[in-house]
């Protein structure tokens, strides 16, 4: 598909499918508490709510933040959608949770600040596992590019058994779900008020929240590309990564920041560094160079040689 | 009725209660009554609420604190006081450390008595929040056009 | 000369080469020796102007010069001017001879005798007859790093003309003013670093690399305290030991091959007979560079003026050290010591970027920071490959350009608010609000998408999972400590708790100009990356390892840019002065006192709203990690060393 198709309807769809998944999730752990749940648009009336009530702040330039950790959200996962270089999605990531940890650094508020250590806590646990998912795919599908992955023949997830699982724990830490909700957290939990959005209101907590529509669409279209050679076994494992997300948010409670930064390293080393190690080792002939690409605006090298090896 | 009323946010505060409304308003949370199918959401935040629950009196404590809840919560919003502590002082109205209901200090919306207040009058005390909540968005809106 | 174009003109460009990069080492130099001589500031600041202006003409017109092929001729004779060296380089001995004696430092002594012995002997003896072509030689990574030296160097000398004289007028009087000793060092140093990236002839690197250690010892210790005549002899002995190395590397090399020149040594075609040398010279960039296990001479060395943690320690004596690596990248890639040069940087930028999270000294924390860097870049140069060497270069570039904008930023900083603690930085944008900008420029380009170290990162990761991928654990795990300690350093500028009224003068007219500079040269670097990628770093690769395919593709280069379009739009955000939104306090329960900074706490009592940066230090130990990578960085290297024998 046209890349430019793929990443326009990710930015028009992503909103809609991730409100719902956002009220699916609403739902579900309401069922697994024994009670009816609002209705699955629920989400939906939040964000028309927020963006009509009175924007409060706790200082004046807060919100700018916000407004980019939205723009740049959306940007990555465009890239993604559009199959562009996988790495700079990664790096695309970090730049707008950056800009939505400074904003909460900006608000100076205790409970604020709480909740941006932690969250930058939560990114310095997830971050090495989803480089080594990254390398990982690189390895397999000797390309950096979500375009090239996506179409790659073999079932990504039968060469990557340990990375997938590492992707998933860190999955679990990206979707800021117990029990790694340390920076904040979507159900009632008020430990830390509200965390890194304490200082937040009205439109800009609206821009939050559908940020994290986009990115919660862009992780999931993470996990399909682990099955991309089955698609519909893909989408089925998106929709039950999702739901396996769910259940262990209402399942367990909230970790220390210390043992999930330490456990979320083991399980990167153990089970994503192993798988590579694995990779590296019994699988050599898959590391034979691929041809070099074209050179592109790669200027005369003017015969300066004064060595032949 | 608009999105407004259909995600009422909540912030729960204590005044000088003696809990017996707030374990009523913690039961509406429950699967018991469940006042999230309607949308409600204890927030806990100001800045995310729409709807200022309180209970209990106003003594000296927590007048400020009222008062800075109140104007760090976000327009529109309503104040729904629980209780008849809230309304009037209740029982310990004539008390010297009382200084009596929340109208006191804050203008308060909609009054939901009773000792303690029972679930299903404090989430009819919200529903009827709600259309007040409506009524202030269209005069914000008219106001601000 | 190798092109068969007119004899004559390929004669007077030659020519012009040869006196550009002859005035470049010579200028600064003779400005050094200037500055001893001119006992007035505005003498002094004068001939510094002059020759800063000169310098940075001079890279300028090397910048625009035709394609370097190499050779330049010398006017006088090699052996003469090798003499004269040696000469210099054996004043440089003696002096740090009696040094050593005068305090009884037997370690010192031994080190200055058998660097000193053994350069001697060489050069009297079995060296006295070899033969240099091409003494200097100027390829584009030389170019390179001239033109770093130059302009970024450059410029922190300009911004030291400033810094000093309120250091001494203002936040350090008890200090002895030995400025002319202190530019005429920073000068004499800038001239040295010209000769080291010019010289092709290895006895004369070794002079211009001990030059430099001189340089580094006698400003570090500035200061004259007891702290810092401990770390300046801390250095020194570090420095020496690679000093050494490199002396017996030259030796063996000539013993074994014949050869005295450095691009001779990269054309030896039996790889059995250079990998001593090479490792000899790769454990002398490591020492130069501060790699494990010797980083701490280079933690220590921050006790000096920051015009010194900014010129030696980050932008340019280090980078020494990794271009010394780079340059042996072709010979130890693929080899047993290639492997242990690289788990080396490897290490080094783990255990820095861990260390770095838990201090709060900003230097210390920037030291850290460029220990890791180096140890990329060293991890590149172990690796070796086409790819690993181009991240590498570019390393250099982004990393000098925005270490060397954070460090003058500090300096200013701490002159202003008499601190260098990075909590004492809370709310800057308030107070230097310039300033604060400035630094947050030079920390986006230390990590941040699109920046320049980003896109290096970029490159290091794929370069490093092509050739070796068990290695990229080390990356990923470092980067992720990167972040954490930079993003909550922005953090603490941005927040204000306690507004405050902004500083009179954040600073002076010559520490403005060094900063908006190098401000402008992060981003400017990054925006003209392709073309520093294509016309400089490209084609030297390709004339080492032969002609490679696109380094980076079109399409990723594109992405960049647009990301980089997108946060260059960030500040027009703030043109609405915040209009539209309502200002209530933080939350504090409702217990707010004044606005956000004070609450109502216990019994009636107001207390003051504090925020300081988690530095977990309950989970990581800056000890612990400095004392296992030494551990672990001294078994790799006597592995190297056994892996190297011939």
């Amino acid at each position: 598909m046209n890349p430019w198709l793929s990443a326009l309807l990710y930015i028009l769809a992503a909103p809609v499918v991730g409100g719902l998944l956002a009220g699916c999730d609403r739902r579900l752990s309401a069922r697994m508490q024994s009670r009816p749940g609002p209705p699955l648009v629920q989400p939906f009336y939040d964000v028309l709510k927020l963006g009509r009530k009175e924007n409060v702040v706790a200082r004046r330039s807060q919100n700018h933040y916000i407004l980019f950790f939205l723009l740049l959200v959306v940007f990555t996962g465009g890239l993604f959608f559009a199959g562009a270089d996988l790495l700079l999605v990664i790096f695309a990531l970090t730049l707008a949770a950056i800009f939505f940890i400074l904003g909460a650094y900006k608000a100076s508020s205790p409970y604020s600040f709480i909740g941006a250590e932690r969250e930058l806590i939560q990114m310095m646990a997830y971050e090495p596992m989803v480089l080594l998912t990254a390398v990982g795919m690189y390895l397999v599908t000797r390309s950096f590019a979500v375009a090239d992955i996506a179409g790659h023949p073999a079932l990504l997830v039968t060469s990557l058994p340990g990375v997938f699982l590492g992707f998933l724990y860190a999955l679990e830490i990206k979707f800021r779900k117990s029990p790694f909700d340390l920076s904040s957290s979507h159900h009632a939990h008020q430990e830390l008020v509200r965390g890194i959005t304490t200082e937040f209101s009205g439109p800009a907590l609206a821009m939050i929240e559908v940020a994290h529509w986009y990115e919660n669409v862009f992780l999931l279209g993470w996990v399909y590309l682990f099955f991309a050679a089955v698609p519909w076994l893909g989408l089925l494992a998106a929709l039950l990564a999702f739901v396996a997300v769910i259940l262990v948010d209402n399942v367990f409670a909230r970790l220390k920041w210390q043992t999930a930064l330490k456990g979320a390293w083991l399980v990167t080393l153990v089970f994503g560094f192993g798988n590579i190690l694995a990779l590296a080792l019994f699988a050599p002939e898959k590391h034979q160079a691929r041809p070099a690409p074209v050179a592109v605006a790669v200027a005369d090298p003017s015969g300066e040689k004064p060595a032949e090896h | 009725m608009s999105a407004l009323s259909k995600s009422p946010w909540v912030i729960h505060y204590d005044a000088s209660s003696c809990n017996g409304c707030d374990i009523e308003v913690l039961a509406c949370l429950t699967p018991g009554f469940d006042v999230e199918r309607l949308g409600v959401v204890n927030t806990g935040n100001p800045k995310h609420a729409d709807i200022f629950l309180v209970t209990g009196a106003v003594n000296e404590q927590c007048r400020e604190v009222i008062r800075t809840i109140y104007d760090q919560m976000p327009e529109p919003k309503v104040v729904v006081a629980v209780g008849i502590c809230a309304a009037t002082g209740g029982i310990f109205r004539e008390c010297y450390n009382v200084a009596g209901g929340i109208d006191s200090v804050i203008p308060v919306d909609v009054y939901v008595p009773g000792c303690a207040a029972r679930p299903e009058a404090i989430i009819d005390g919200v529903v009827q929040a709600l259309g007040v909540l409506e009524k202030k968005q269209k005069e914000r809106a008219w106001v601000r056009n | 000369m190798r092109r068969p174009l007119g004899g004559r003109c390929i004669e007077s460009k030659g020519q012009r080469l040869l006196n550009i990069i002859l005035a470049l080492i010579l200028v600064p130099l003779a400005a050094g020796a200037g500055m001893l001589f001119f006992r007035n500031v505005i003498g002094r600041r004068i001939l510094a102007i002059a020759a800063l202006l000169a310098v940075a003409g001079l890279c300028g017109a090397l910048a625009w010069a035709p394609a370097p092929n190499g050779a330049v001729t010398l006017p006088a004779s090699p052996h003469a001017i090798s003499l004269v060296l040696l000469l210099a380089g054996s004043a440089i001995s003696v002096y740090l001879f009696i040094v050593g004696w005068r305090r009884r430092d037997p370690l010192l002594v031994l080190l200055v005798l058998a660097q000193a012995g053994l350069t001697t002997w060489f050069e009297l003896g079995p060296g006295a007859h070899a033969v240099a072509a091409q003494p200097l030689y100027v390829d584009r990574l030389a170019v390179i790093m001239a033109l770093i030296n130059g302009l970024v160097g450059g410029g922190i000398c300009l911004y030291a003309l400033g810094y000093m004289r309120e250091y001494h007028e203002t936040a350090h009087r008890d200090v002895p003013d030995r400025r002319p000793l202190f530019f005429a060092l920073l000068f004499g140093f800038l001239g040295a670093m010209f000769g080291l990236v010019f010289a092709n002839h290895l006895g004369w690197l070794l002079f211009f690399w001990e030059l430099t250690t001189l340089c580094s010892f006698l400003l570090i210790g500035y200061t004259q305290s007891e702290e810092a005549r401990r770390n300046a002899r801390l250095a020194l002995v570090m420095n020496l030991s690679g000093g050494l190395a490199f002396a017996a590397a030259v030796a063996w090399l000539y013993r074994e091959t014949g050869v005295i020149e450095l691009q001779a040594m990269l054309a030896v075609t039996d790889r059995a007979f250079v990998l001593l040398p090479a490792a000899l010279l790769c454990f002398a960039g490591i020492t130069k560079s501060a790699q494990l296990p010797f980083s701490s001479w280079l933690l220590g060395a921050m006790v000096a003026p920051t015009p010194v943690s900014a010129l030696l320690h980050s932008s340019t004596m280090v980078k020494a050290g990794v271009y010394l690596v780079l340059r042996m990248a072709p010979l130890i890639a693929g080899t047993g010591v290639g492997l242990m040069v690289a788990l080396v940087g490897a290490v080094t930028f783990v255990v820095a970027s861990f260390a770095a999270i838990t201090r709060r000294d900003a230097k210390r924390v920037l030291a850290w920071s460029t220990v890791a860097n180096l140890g990329l870049i060293v991890l590149c140069g172990g690796i070796g490959t086409a790819e690993a060497v181009w991240a590498g270069v570019l390393l250099i570039v982004f990393h000098a350009v925005a270490k060397g904008l954070l460090f003058l930023c500090v300096g200013v900083v701490e002159h202003k608010l008499h601190s260098r603690d990075i909590e004492a930085m809370a709310g800057l944008v308030q107070r230097m609000p310039r300033v604060a900008v400035l630094m947050q420029v030079g920390m986006a380009g230390m990590f941040l998408a699109p920046f320049g170290m980003l896109i290096s990162k970029w490159a290091v990761l794929k370069a490093v999972v092509d050739a070796s991928p068990v290695l990229s654990v080390f990356i990923v795990f470092g980067s992720a400590a990167t972040l954490f300690f930079w993003v909550k350093w922005m953090g603490k500028l941005v927040e204000v708790v306690t507004p405050a009224e902004p500083v009179a003068r954040e600073a002076d007219l010559g520490e403005a100009v060094a900063l908006y500079g190098l401000g402008l040269a992060t981003f400017l670097a990054c925006l003209l990356f392709p073309l520093i990628s294509s016309r400089l770093i490209v084609p030297y690769v390709a004339g080492v390892f032969g002609p490679t395919g696109a380094l980076m593709g079109q399409g990723n280069v594109i992405i960049m840019v647009v990301m980089m379009a997108l946060v260059l739009l960030f500040p027009v955000a703030f043109l609405d002065r915040g209009r539209g939104v309502r200002t209530a306090g933080a939350y504090l329960g409702g217990a707010n006192v004044a606005g956000s900074m004070q609450f109502r706490g216990l019994a009636g009592t107001v207390q003051d709203v504090a925020i300081e940066n988690y530095y977990l230090r309950g989970v990581l130990s800056e000890d612990w990690l400095a004392s296992r990578g030494v551990m672990t960085a001294t078994v790799l290297l006597a592995v190297m060393f056994i892996l190297a024998r011939p």
